[in-house]
């Protein structure tokens, strides 16, 4: 049978840029090791220097304060483990002086779990609550900043809701007290422009995939000066920050991945932006007791999260998915666990919605044809799911 | 973006997919349904619940009909479509004895983190036999799982750690992180280690 696909998962991954393909396979020839000394290593050499000075031109860094990575994951990892290193072997043995984690109830498990790891380990953690929209309480961030210095780690955008973070402002305020910043800035790098000195952060985690490059390869930008401890040691590879032979398919295919971003963000950004309000009112227009989560304009154009109660969320997204939609659920049905997302309770959204929202991230390829189609099937999938629903949403049964 | 005929396998068996698309026996117009057994489990908060009404010709003992409604996951509703197939035309008896394992091997198999959502509409079913026991004064013949305290100091009982097994329990450590049962004394640790083990059999095994 030939059914439509239209994928709308972005904020999971991105197909990869057909131009980006390209590069890589042209890079496939060059199978040198970059630390070698004889013309095979320096030409592989050469190709890697080209594609961290993209990356770093991206973000505004320099390419000495970028280090590559094996994911978005590895390189927040290594961001929080630095406090957790008690070796005076370690080149940073001494270097940061506090013990204290600050972070968000909304950040992305790779951070939340190891900062839970980071709390067994004698380190103290203070978790911000946001408000309905996902934004900081900045009060509560500030008086835990007065406390005295810490690791700040917040996430730029959310992986799920969209709410883009004033990183900034936390940035100068972390730092008004002597702390540390770190943001993941793995969803809105390659979406909305990032510069790492406007925003003034320490640290900054960046993944290829997010951004039409290949899996397995994130970067982490370091401050010049910034007191660091590698995770994964033995090489000199990444100037000792990093050891292991480094994926030099996956960072050229990330160096192009960011110069094609640099063409199409903005214009991608426009159109979606119109995309995801048409989604919006499309949907509100046929369907009843539909809810929008995120921040009404500090989100990300991209992503649409949104609850339908009475409607279980791994039951819409395998519904969709039976007509060629591919969305993602913060049900906890779909993770096998039994609770929802932790970002939509976090928001303060009541456990019953949260169990009945889905996200909706669209990417470079999205089409205005994709989007008339969601508004189409979506409503009536709805229904189907209502129907036979032990919930009653009122006005929705009396139809 | 472009269409394929690329056929890439479901994400559960075949017949839960048919299940899905088509769930059978759905109670459509609750107001007129004149039920003669009602069971409803679950709760919105865990993410589902079920309600089961079933039909009863009283002579016989037969279930002649059997209607419900879920909110719920693609498993819970495809379970419960089947569930609902499977007891029509069977004895009372007969289908209060139908056990989620049952109805998985009917579905053609179930992922382990899936089957807590099967086992939903097995527990309706047994509610609205017993509530149809209870209607008609066959107190005698009402099988209660009644609920026992395993874990003195916090209050657990073994239906609590029933529900962690099928959530995934698997170790002592497992339960305590999730029913927080044996964080004070310990002394029902090894009660939990015999009822991990009998459910794990009951729930998961061949």
């Amino acid at each position: 049978m030939v059914i439509r696909r239209v994928y709308l998962d972005n904020n999971g991954t991105t197909p990869l840029h057909p131009m980006v393909k390209e590069e890589i396979i042209k890079a496939m020839d060059v199978f040198g090791n970059p630390s070698s000394l004889h013309q095979f290593g320096r030409a592989a050499k050469v190709m890697m220097a080209e594609a961290r000075e993209a990356v770093a031109s991206f973000i505004g860094a320099s390419p000495e304060e970028i280090v590559f990575t094996g994911s978005g994951s590895e390189a927040n990892n290594t961001v929080l483990s630095i406090l957790a290193c008690p070796s005076k072997q370690c080149s940073c043995f001494n270097s940061v002086k506090f013990n204290k984690v600050i972070t968000s109830i909304i950040e992305h498990p790779c951070v939340i779990e190891t900062v839970k790891c980071l709390t067994d380990r004698n380190t103290e953690v203070k978790y911000i609550n946001v408000d309905k929209y996902g934004k900081i309480i900045m009060d509560e961030l500030e008086e835990e900043l007065k406390r005295g210095p810490a690791l700040v780690s917040i996430m730029t955008a959310n992986n799920e809701i969209g709410t883009i973070q004033d990183i900034k402002k936390i940035s100068r305020l972390a730092h008004r007290y002597g702390s540390l910043i770190h943001t993941d800035a793995v969803q809105a790098v390659g979406k909305i422009p990032v510069d790492v000195n406007d925003l003034g952060v320490d640290f900054l985690t960046l993944s290829a995939h997010k951004l039409y490059g290949p899996k397995g390869i994130g970067a982490l930008y370091i401050h010049k000066n910034t007191p660091f401890c590698p995770l994964i040691r033995g090489g000199h590879q990444e100037n000792g920050r990093r050891a292991g032979t480094e994926n030099t398919l996956g960072i050229v295919g990330f160096g192009k991945a960011v110069e094609l971003r640099k063409a199409e963000m903005a214009a991608d950004h426009e159109r979606l932006l119109s995309y995801k309000n048409k989604l919006k009112e499309g949907l509100k227009g046929k369907i009843d007791h539909i809810y929008f989560n995120g921040h009404p304009e500090d989100c990300l154009a991209n992503t649409l999260n949104v609850s339908f109660p009475g409607a279980e969320g791994e039951a819409i997204l395998l519904y969709l998915d039976l007509t060629g939609i591919a969305v993602s659920t913060g049900s906890a049905c779909a993770s096998g666990s039994l609770d929802p997302s932790h970002v939509l309770l976090g928001i303060g959204m009541p456990i019953e919605y949260a169990h009945g929202s889905i996200r909706i991230s669209m990417g470079r390829d999205t089409t205005e044809e994709d989007i008339d189609y969601v508004i189409e099937v979506l409503p009536e999938i709805i229904k189907k799911i209502r129907r036979m629903s032990t919930v009653d949403v009122e006005g929705v049964k009396n139809e | 973006m472009s269409e394929t005929s690329t056929k890439v396998e479901w994400v559960y068996s075949e017949k839960l997919k048919e299940h899905f698309i088509k769930p059978r026996n759905i109670l459509e117009d609750e107001r007129n349904y004149q039920e003669d057994g009602k069971g409803v489990v679950g709760n919105m908060k865990c993410g589902d619940e079920m309600m089961m009404g079933i039909k009863v010709d009283k002579e016989k003992g037969i279930i002649t009909d059997c209607k419900w409604k879920t909110y719920g996951c693609a498993s819970a509703i495809a379970s419960t479509s089947i569930l609902s197939e499977m007891v029509i035309g069977k004895t009372l008896e007969d289908a209060y004895n139908i056990s989620p394992k049952d109805v998985a091997k009917e579905l053609g198999g179930l992922p382990i983190h899936k089957v807590h959502c099967s086992v939903l509409g097995d527990k309706a079913l047994k509610a609205a036999i017993n509530d149809y026991y209870r209607r008609n004064g066959m107190i005698d013949k009402i099988k209660e799982d009644k609920a026992r305290v395993v874990c003195q100091c916090m209050d657990v009982t073994d239906k609590e750690i029933e529900e962690a097994v099928l959530d995934g329990a698997r170790t002592f450590l497992d339960i305590q992180e999730k029913t927080k049962a044996g964080t004070v004394c310990g002394e029902c640790k090894e009660e939990i280690l015999g009822l991990i083990e009998k459910y794990k059999k009951e729930h998961f095994e061949e």
